[in-house]
């Protein structure tokens, strides 16, 4: 059978424009959700009434937008700190567990206790802020560390260390600070709080039942911050330098030892401000499950997100509206089924900008 | 309709890409067992005529015949089908495997169990019937550049290719391989295979081809003169549109203190084994000197001791200062600039722009860098000053180098390192794989800091550049200096015999012993 037409895929020579990445990805999204209503309507669903569901669940009110953006919290940030690392082409898969030791160090400001409930409140979620970088960092590290010191690959150090940073927690929440022998602490005095909206009902009838914490503050810095690191900063010259060619990074004089071991503990440290926002924000205790997956999800967002840090952003509140719809659409795997859907289009739509198809008909 | 005298007859052919017409109505024939060489300038066009007979870019318009047949290759596996094998100037070879591995690799047979000694013993046949050796079983991270070749060459040789494309096949060779290359190829023509050979290098196109098409800016200029009664001078006008001066002026200067110092120095190259086994020399102010020598004796070891890049013993001091075993940064700091061998690997970060890659050296003083923060504006005004300056051809300073010819990445580079007005610049192969006009610009500019007053180390192949731009030549083989002459007192002879492992006291002693 001859076609009227021919199709042909070429290998793009020249410089796509700067704008076809986000259409790109945008399109991967819009598809992407086409897929998701075909597969539901193969399956005799109404993909209409769920994309109403769906939109009313996550982005259909001040209440539901801000449950999306609570999701989308620690998405930001654990999303930086893979962004960070990848930027250097270190490929720090421990977000997770560097969450969880964030959550841990915070907690310890509670639990030891390092500041007593009485003192001001500025300092002690400063504090536990900074602890929880301070925990993230740490378990950042040891793989940067070894990776720097040995050359041991920091994706199976990172990656077994989170399940080393899950059973240290188990440990203490298990054994030591166990609240009537559940594996939980007990709650957080409310000092030990971050402000959500909702606490100012009182005097803004709008915010009541808002559950929005300063937490997401805490993200759209860090978010400026490693924007003004890769873009206006030294350190952040050197990370690009390094990440695209170590063997020119190291005949220009870099440092690369100390240069792994720095951004691996900086991408910590932003995981783990992600676990002291979760436990301070959200949870208000330390407890098992303090994260469903985020470390993992914040890989794929800062892919998504081409390691841009304010699109980091934007792909976190999908991301977020992802997990709140797949809390309340049964079954809960479609938002799943979502997410897979969509990192592949964004990855397939890749191979567009690398090459070009063009439709001529036939001579 | 075999009986057509050409191997391969390409018709008016048009290739264009957007903004840029990379051939322009290019005819070009290959006669059966002929060695045809396409010479032109770097973006002349050779590569994207040659591309398109091996099947990676379609034709715009235009008419390729092989064997007299008309043909339209739509991918590489096409043009093999049809007997068309290309020797690509960056080989496409897996470093982690074996020669024999590498030449089966994408072929339908062996399928699935892999009985290396059969394949080993196919090719070992192969390598007898055309001379080209090399170790079957040996990985092709342990072969020198001029084995890798050979494999490349047997890769398209097994896979039956009647007509062989060798793009600047020479310019990654130390002489003696391009030698034994020279020799390869006629065995090969001898056998009946028909050779294209592109290079822009015009005593080899010289020796070894029998016809000749010269490419300008995506035209031609001539279309398959025999060699014969071709002057140097002639093929260099049609190439370059204008006369080439072959020697750079140089004025005659003296030389200042010593700069480097280099005292006894033994190092190990990446695989292990002894490199340098005692190199001692010195390199004054306002003097050039060269460094000759077959490639893998030691050069490229010696200038990454220099510059901090490898760990040695000996004494290596800059202004008295000691640096062997330094880090990079004390011999930056020292006034050491380097040009390395390897453009793209270590001189540059193929992804990054013009800007990032001439602030590599200066981002951290002021006025781009203050500690903390890099002043973009001033990185990008530095950026297009040295663009301007240096004669950068490139859109912006936004320009990724990746995107740059060779011969403006060198610049880039040169212009780099030279702007920090070094005490010490070591150049190693600056002109390599460069074409005529901009290995001119990169030799000018080295003598132009020989004049400002800094001491040159200059590593090359090409003698005939060491010998136009050295004050002194040094000659080092198997990780030893054998001795060190005046340029312009020095004959070729006497460097050749160095070169191959005699010591100067041993060719002085043998002349006076024949007087």
């Amino acid at each position: 059978m001859r076609l009227p037409f021919q199709i042909s895929v070429e290998k793009r020579t020249e410089d796509y424009p700067k704008w076809l990445p986000a259409l790109m990805s945008l399109l991967a999204v819009v598809i992407a959700f086409l897929i998701s209503g075909l597969i539901l309507a193969l399956v005799g669903g109404d993909p209409a009434r769920v994309a109403r569901f769906f939109w009313s669940a996550t982005f259909g009110s001040w209440a539901t937008f801000s449950d999306t953006m609570v999701k989308a919290t620690p998405l930001i940030m654990v999303g930086l700190a893979c962004a960070v690392a990848f930027k250097m082409r270190l490929w720090n898969i421990g977000a997770e567990g560097q969450f969880y030791l964030g959550a841990f160090f915070a907690s310890l400001v509670v639990l030891v206790p390092i500041l007593p409930p009485e003192a001001p409140k500025p300092l002690i979620l400063l504090t536990m802020a900074v602890m929880g970088m301070i925990g993230g960092a740490l378990w950042g590290f040891v793989p940067g560390f070894l990776k720097a010191k040995f050359n041991v690959n920091e994706i199976i150090t990172s990656l077994m260390l989170n399940y080393v940073a899950i059973l240290w927690n188990n440990f203490w929440i298990f054994d030591r600070w166990s609240e009537g022998g559940f594996q939980m602490t007990a709650t957080f005095p409310r000092s030990y709080w971050l402000p959500r909206l909702a606490d100012y009902a009182r005097e803004y009838r709008a915010f009541a039942g808002i559950t929005l914490h300063l937490g997401v503050v805490f993200g759209l810095i860090a978010a400026i911050a490693v924007w003004w690191i890769f873009q206006r900063s030294r350190w952040g010259y050197e990370i690009k330098l390094i990440g695209d060619n170590p063997q020119a990074a190291r005949y220009a004089g870099l440092n690369i030892t100390r240069n792994i071991i720095l951004v691996m503990m900086f991408s910590g440290a932003l995981a783990g401000l992600a676990g002291m926002s979760e436990i301070s924000g959200v949870v208000h205790r330390l407890q098992e499950r303090i994260s469903p997956g985020y470390g993992f999800t914040g890989i794929i967002v800062a892919w998504l997100a081409k390691l841009n840090p304010f699109t980091v952003i934007l792909v976190s509140i999908l991301f977020g509206a992802l997990i709140v719809a797949g809390r309340e659409i049964q079954p809960s795997g479609l938002a799943q089924l979502l997410q897979g859907i969509i990192l592949f289009m964004v990855i397939s739509s890749d191979v567009l900008l690398r090459y070009k198809v063009s439709i001529t008909r036939a001579a | 309709m075999s009986d057509t005298p050409y191997a391969v007859e390409m018709k008016e052919i048009v290739i264009r890409f957007p903004g840029v017409l990379a051939n322009d109505h290019v005819n070009f024939t290959l006669k059966q067992g002929e060695i045809h060489a396409l010479l032109g300038e770097n973006g002349a066009g050779k590569s994207t005529l040659m591309n398109a007979l091996a099947g990676l870019y379609r034709p715009t318009s235009g008419v390729i015949k092989v064997m007299g047949e008309a043909v339209q290759f739509h991918s590489p596996k096409d043009a093999i089908a049809k007997g068309i094998g290309m020797v690509h100037q960056h080989f496409m070879l897996v470093p982690t495997q074996t020669a024999t591995e590498n030449i089966l690799l994408g072929l339908p047979e062996p399928r699935f169990h892999v009985d290396l000694k059969r394949f080993d013993e196919q090719i070992l046949a192969l390598q007898q019937q055309y001379g080209l050796f090399v170790d079957v079983k040996s990985k092709i991270w342990q072969l020198s550049v001029g084995e890798q070749q050979r494999v490349e060459i047997l890769k398209t040789l097994y896979r039956g290719a009647d007509i062989l494309i060798l793009d600047e096949p020479t310019a990654v060779l130390a002489p003696q391989e391009i030698d034994e290359l020279m020799a390869t190829l006629r065995s090969l023509v001898a056998q009946g295979k028909s050779i294209i050979f592109i290079s822009h290098k015009l005593h080899e196109v010289e020796k070894v081809a029998d016809r000749i098409t010269v490419l300008r800016k995506g035209k031609v200029t001539a279309e398959g003169l025999p060699i014969q009664g071709l002057g140097k001078q002639q093929l260099a006008q049609m190439m370059v549109g204008r006369d080439v001066i072959f020697r750079v002026e140089k004025e005659a200067q003296p030389a200042g203190d010593v700069v480097l110092a280099v005292r006894d120095v033994q190092a190990l190259n990446k695989k292990g084994t002894p490199a340098l086994r005692g190199v001692s020399l010195d390199v004054r102010s306002g003097e050039i000197l060269g460094i000759a020598g077959v490639a893998g004796n030691g050069q490229s070891e010696l200038a990454e001791c220099i510059t901090g890049l490898r760990p040695c013993s000996g004494s290596i001091r800059i202004d008295g200062v000691e640096l062997a075993n330094a880090p990079p940064m004390r011999a930056i700091k020292a006034g050491v600039a380097h040009v390395p061998e390897d453009r793209t690997h270590v001189g540059s970060a193929p992804n990054l722009s013009i800007t990032d890659n001439t602030i590599m050296k200066q981002y951290r003083e002021a006025p781009i860098g203050n500690g903390v923060t890099i002043n973009r504006g001033h990185a990008r005004a530095f950026a297009g000053r040295l663009k301007e300056a240096y004669d950068i051809l490139a859109p912006s300073v936004r320009t990724l180098a990746r995107k740059l010819s060779g011969g403006n990445l060198q610049k880039v580079i040169l212009a780099r390192e030279i702007s920090g007005q070094p005490r010490m610049l070591v150049a190693v192969q600056p002109t390599r794989g460069l074409d005529v006009g901009a290995i001119e610009s990169i030799q000018r500019l080295l003598l132009q800091q020989r004049a400002a007053g800094a001491a040159v180390l200059l590593i090359s192949e090409e003698l005939e550049e060491l010998f136009s731009l050295s004050d002194r030549i040094a000659v080092i083989f198997a990780g030893q200096i054998m001795g060190i002459v005046e340029a312009a007192a020095a004959d070729i002879a006497t460097i050749g015999l160095m070169m191959t492992g005699t010591r100067l006291e041993e060719i002085r002693q043998e002349k006076e012993a024949a007087t």
